[in-house]
């Protein structure tokens, strides 16, 4: 699924990125907010009217992003016991 | 332990360092309170220097460390070092033509997990680098635990915990920086960026190697203050509610704080005029003196009475910005500016217009989508800027006092919302060049309690910046009316050179109410706002209270508020158009934009005039 699917209160894992219409530039900016495979991500706020997403990447990053855009991150759901930090 | 670099890059060549100063360059990620340290070595001591090469000045100071002479350069903040974004190729260019002797890297010990990259791309440059951790104080509330020794260790580098914001391990961070510059004399020279980065790509399993056992992130389910706060301030339905209250209440705030802090001003100029300025030029003759008066001192005094205004709207955005409020707002309004082909960040740069259009033009260098940069550049100029409030705020004292004069001022700051943003749905649907495709990825800071110091000095650096832009043309303005206005000698009125100019538009400004001498007042408002009414109080030959009076007897209320309908569209004042120059780097498009403004002012003052006349208002 994609994290535009995504619901509030779900966990998930990022899998792999696209970069769409935006090419290599949208990749590289979500790599460098955190975005990769393997890091816990999750939806903590949708916004109105079809707005952008409130995500939360890792556990002290937090993100903005359009409904589009996240439709291009493919993420894998994972057990909330299994939800930790990337690094421990 | 001493910096040393990793010899992987081969496009790196270090030469003996023969330069009477070092130089470090100071890289990290936006909103690393990179700027906050910078101030800290530097003392606040920094000035701006212009690069050869480069299309922004950078911050630069230097500073004495160990009794040796070390030049600090604050790069913009960036994401990436192999980046697309205007900020991103600045500092690829600066690293490609520049020595430097060490790369101090900042980061927010809090986001460790993904901002070690940084520091591992710097790495694979072959440059050599000393590493910060900011914000160690909000990484300690948050529960994470870093052993600095050990990292350090691994990544070869010097690491030092630090809070720009209190002072906290600065002292020792500043020692450390000395230390890396003895133990290495070389200075370096990168010759090609991206081949650099693809031979040493930053990988996932590095990262993981570097931070596990030396790094303790806290669980991703952890709720923090920020969350609970957020869980009501970006609610799906209140979050927008709340964000137009918070936003009445700045401009509340503005109207009863900033406006009446023009009050103190005109009566500290007014004293130095009677007992310093007049004595001082009385024996000059009659027309020098109302020159230097009128002309010279008149524009010196109008930008003096003017600067509280700005210094506090500047204070409550350093304020709203530095406590993440601004990037909230970004998301809440996002929605909607998607829909006139903006987007959130876009919405900010409009509200900063409102205090000056010069800065929030220029903050428009964050946007990578030179469409969207270009559109955001064609609307803000609609924003109802400081320096046009104070022309409001005179007429609509003089014709309409009271409430009603509230309510007609509220009405055009809705006005000034409403063409932005019709004119930007309608541009971004009718031309390609205003059509973007940039994602919008926009990162989300937690709350923090903005410190005075920073608020201030930031509003400080802005004013400095604006009085050092404007001022030029504020002055010039004020002379050019002088003269305009007063030849050919003895002339009066309408018989000067500027009212056979504010005459010779009125085929034009009839139909829109607007008679020749508030068409004199709009030509030099071209120039500068500010010298817009004064130009009114010289082409009637009154003071400005007796002015005011006489407004109030002349004109009518539509007449009025069509002078201040096409006051506040026509066109941004003169460094605002420069302004636009400079950060679009084509006239083309300045002068469309010019021209699109005067249509829509026209337009817009001619419906409301006929309008006001059809239903009886005269």
């Amino acid at each position: 699924m994609t994290l535009a699917e995504l619901q509030t209160g779900q966990f998930a894992e990022a899998h792999e990125l696209q970069p769409g219409q935006f090419g290599a530039g949208f990749t590289t900016r979500l790599q460098a907010i955190g975005v990769v495979p393997g890091k816990p991500i999750q939806v903590l706020q949708k916004a109105w009217l079809g707005g952008p997403l409130q995500v939360r990447v890792g556990s002290t990053t937090e993100i903005a992003i359009r409904r589009h855009e996240a439709a291009l991150i493919t993420v894998n759901l994972v057990n909330e016991a299994d939800f930790v930090g990337a690094v421990s | 332990m001493s910096a040393h670099c990793h010899t992987g890059s081969k496009s790196v060549k270090p030469t003996a360092s023969t330069a009477t100063s070092r130089r470090v360059a100071v890289i990290g990620q936006p909103n690393n309170g990179k700027s906050t340290f910078f101030n800290r070595i530097t003392n606040a001591g920094a000035g701006v220097a212009n690069w050869p090469g480069l299309t922004v000045d950078l911050c630069q100071a230097t500073v004495q460390l160990d009794h040796h002479p070390v030049e600090f350069v604050d790069l913009p903040g960036i994401y990436d070092l192999n980046g697309y974004s205007d900020d991103e190729k600045v500092v690829q260019q600066f690293l490609e033509t520049t020595q430097i002797d060490l790369v101090l890297v900042m980061l927010n010990a809090s986001q460790i997990d993904r901002q070690i990259r940084t520091p591992l791309q710097v790495e694979a440059l072959g440059l050599p680098a000393v590493v910060i951790l900011n914000m160690a104080d909000e990484a300690k509330q948050f529960g994470i635990e870093i052993n600095a020794q050990e990292l350090s260790t691994r990544l070869g580098m010097p690491i030092f915990l630090i809070s720009a914001k209190y002072g906290t391990g600065c002292a020792k961070a500043i020692a450390g920086i000395a230390h890396a510059l003895d133990d290495q004399p070389n200075t370096y020279q990168v010759t090609d960026i991206s081949a650099s980065l693809a031979q040493n790509p930053v990988t996932d399993a590095r990262i993981k190697s570097l931070l596990h056992g030396a790094v303790r992130m806290p669980s991703p389910l952890m709720i923090t203050l920020t969350n609970k706060i957020d869980r009501v301030m970006l609610h799906p339905v209140f979050g927008l509610p709340l964000f137009f209250l918070s936003m009445f209440a700045v401009f509340w705030l503005i109207w009863t704080v900033g406006i009446p802090t023009a009050d103190p001003v005109n009566a500290a100029t007014a004293w130095l005029q009677n007992k310093i300025v007049d004595p001082l030029i009385a024996p000059l003759p009659e027309v020098v003196k109302d020159f230097l008066i009128n002309g010279v001192w008149n524009g010196i005094t109008s930008v003096a009475s003017f600067l509280p205004l700005i210094g506090i709207f500047f204070m409550i955005m350093a304020a709203l910005e530095d406590s993440g409020y601004l990037s909230r707002a970004a998301y809440l309004m996002d929605a909607f500016m998607a829909r006139v082909g903006l987007d959130g960040r876009a919405f900010v740069m409009q509200l900063m217009g409102f205090g000056c259009n010069v800065p929030a033009i220029m903050g428009t260098r964050v946007m990578r989508s030179r469409a969207m940069r270009l559109l955001s550049m064609l609307v803000i100029p609609f924003a109802l800027c400081s320096a046009r409030l104070q022309v409001f705020v005179f007429i609509l004292a003089a014709v309409l006092p009271g409430p009603q004069g509230a309510i007609a001022l509220f009405l055009l700051y809705l006005l000034s919302f409403a063409v932005a943003f019709l004119l930007a749905a309608i541009m971004s649907r009718s031309s390609k060049i205003f059509k973007s495709t940039e994602p919008f990825v926009l990162e989300i800071p937690p709350y923090r309690l903005p410190t005075i110091k920073h608020v201030l000095l930031r509003a400080w650096g802005e004013m400095k910046s604006f009085a050092h832009r404007a001022s030029t043309f504020i002055v010039l303005g004020t002379i050019l009316t002088w003269l305009l206005t007063n030849l050919p000698p003895g002339a009066e009125g309408l018989d000067t050179f500027a009212g056979k100019l504010g005459g010779a538009f009125s085929p034009i400004m009839e139909p829109i109410g607007i008679n020749p001498f508030l068409t004199v007042s709009l030509i030099f408002g071209f120039i500068a706002k500010e010298v817009q009414i004064g130009a009114l109080a010289v082409v009637y030959g009154l003071g400005t209270n007796a002015l005011g009076v006489k407004i109030g007897e002349t004109l009518s209320f539509a007449q009025a508020f069509s002078y201040c309908v096409f006051s506040l569209l026509y066109v941004p004042c003169l460094t605002t158009v420069a302004t636009i120059f400079g950060e679009s780097r084509s006239g083309k498009f300045t002068a469309f934009s010019v021209a699109l403004s005067m249509t829509v002012a026209w337009v817009a003052s001619f419906i409301f005039y006929q309008s006001a006349r059809l239903l009886g208002f005269q």
